[in-house]
């Protein structure tokens, strides 16, 4: 099938808020090395950090063969406006419940969105989708047994990670926020759109939840969050790219 | 000298995994095209983990081998064939051992959580082993224990 203009910019807008979450999530999980609460959880966060950056990278390479900029100059020479994540992955790592909480609402939403890709008409997409699938599966088995062991483990343990639940589910709707393109990358069989991504994403992690004894919250404002995908951002994504960007900065130019 | 596939595949057989010296990247599983045209040859690579950061070392290895022995080449890249733990040979896994690593077992297409919490030890071949972690020092370890000979040790996980 042949891609209109309209596909092309629908498509550029999808790759370009993957790209930016995964790049963002992957330098929020960087923030644990050598801060994780014990060394293997510090391990954890570190390789699912690298699997993101890696990730975010061959999507942005994917772009740069559609005509946008090196991948280099897309991520680290940008303003937060610019950029199209979702709130959720820009928000600090709190404390490690809140981190471990959005890590399992993120990655189940990742796996789902990555196996729909899977199947996409833009090949260049799907085969990268194929790969990373296969990389997910060991964030969600990571995500589970945690959330899994701290709900089960005691009183304390159980209100954290339902309190970081109350907290972060809110924001991960941030995640499906629907795009202008849906309907047509849907129709072109290029991305078959957030709402079905939200849809299955609900009954996943709602399974988990449940299965684990806790609650799923209940949101009064899904759009609470919304608006990330067009550049409008908290408060705390243009600290973080001021710090991710800093010995870029120092010289732009600069052979590795 | 007319350049063959076999030739070139002997000569990739020499360039061993920089993490993982004991193996190369042939019975690793990342060679997916060697395309020979006159006197040139055009080498494909797939990334084990798209992460990885030993992938760029590894095409500049490739280079590095094939100009040494005059060949001109183009190395690239590509997600076109996606790497799994199965595209691993016989003889990689053998060298897997032997670096102390534990083989990832073959799968069918998808990864249980059962099959990283009985791996085999490496060290005394007993099952009766816990997976502590499925990430480790590089993207594609796993850590276990073994309760048989109490050692601690590292699997490649199986990816699918």
């Amino acid at each position: 099938m042949e891609l209109t203009e309209r596909h092309v910019e629908g498509l550029k807008h999808l790759l370009y808020k993957m790209a930016d979450d995964l790049l963002i999530i992957g330098h929020r999980n960087s923030e644990w090395t050598g801060m994780g609460p014990i060394l293997e959880e510090d391990i954890a966060f570190s390789s699912m950090a690298q699997d993101k950056i890696g990730q975010s990278l061959a999507i942005y390479n994917i772009l740069h063969e559609m005509g946008e900029q090196e991948p280099d100059t897309v991520a680290f020479t940008r303003n937060a406006s610019s950029f199209h994540c979702s709130q959720l992955v820009e928000q600090p790592i709190g404390e490690y419940d809140f981190s471990l909480v959005r890590h399992f609402l993120y990655d189940y939403a990742d796996a789902i969105r990555f196996d729909m890709l899977s199947n996409s008409i833009f090949e260049p997409l799907a085969m990268v989708c194929k790969k990373f699938r296969g990389e997910l599966k060991y964030h969600t088995m990571h995500a589970n047994i945690w959330i899994k062991d701290l709900a089960e483990g005691n009183e304390e343990s159980k209100t954290r990670i339902q309190n970081a639940l109350n907290k972060a589910y809110p924001m991960a709707l941030s995640l499906f926020e629907p795009s202008e393109f849906d309907k047509e990358l849907s129709e072109a069989e290029i991305f078959s759109g957030e709402a079905k991504c939200r849809t299955i994403w609900e009954k996943e992690v709602g399974t988990v939840i449940l299965e684990a004894g806790l609650e799923i919250p209940q949101v009064s404002d899904p759009e609470e969050y919304y608006g990330g995908r067009s550049g409008k951002h908290t408060e705390h994504l243009q600290p973080l790219l001021d710090e991710m960007t800093e010995v870029f900065q120092i010289d732009p130019t600069a052979d590795w | 000298m007319t350049l063959t596939e076999s030739h070139i595949t002997t000569l990739l057989e020499e360039v061993m995994d920089p993490e993982i010296p004991t193996i190369s990247i042939v019975d690793l599983g990342i060679v997916t095209g060697i395309d020979i045209e006159h006197d040139a040859v055009k080498i494909t690579l797939t990334p084990t983990f798209s992460g990885c950061p030993a992938l760029k070392i590894m095409e500049e290895m490739v280079a590095d081998k094939l100009n040494g022995e005059n060949i001109k080449n183009e190395v690239i890249t590509s997600f076109e064939k996606q790497w799994n733990t199965n595209m691993i040979s016989e003889k990689g896994l053998e060298a897997l051992k032997k670096h102390g690593l534990a083989p990832p077992p073959r799968h069918k297409g998808y990864i249980e959580l059962d099959v990283l919490s009985d791996t085999p030890c490496p060290l005394c071949n007993s099952r009766n082993t816990t997976m502590q972690t499925p990430f480790g020092p590089t993207l594609c370890r796993s850590m276990h224990y073994c309760k048989n000979c109490l050692n601690g040790f590292e699997g490649f996980k199986p990816v699918s």
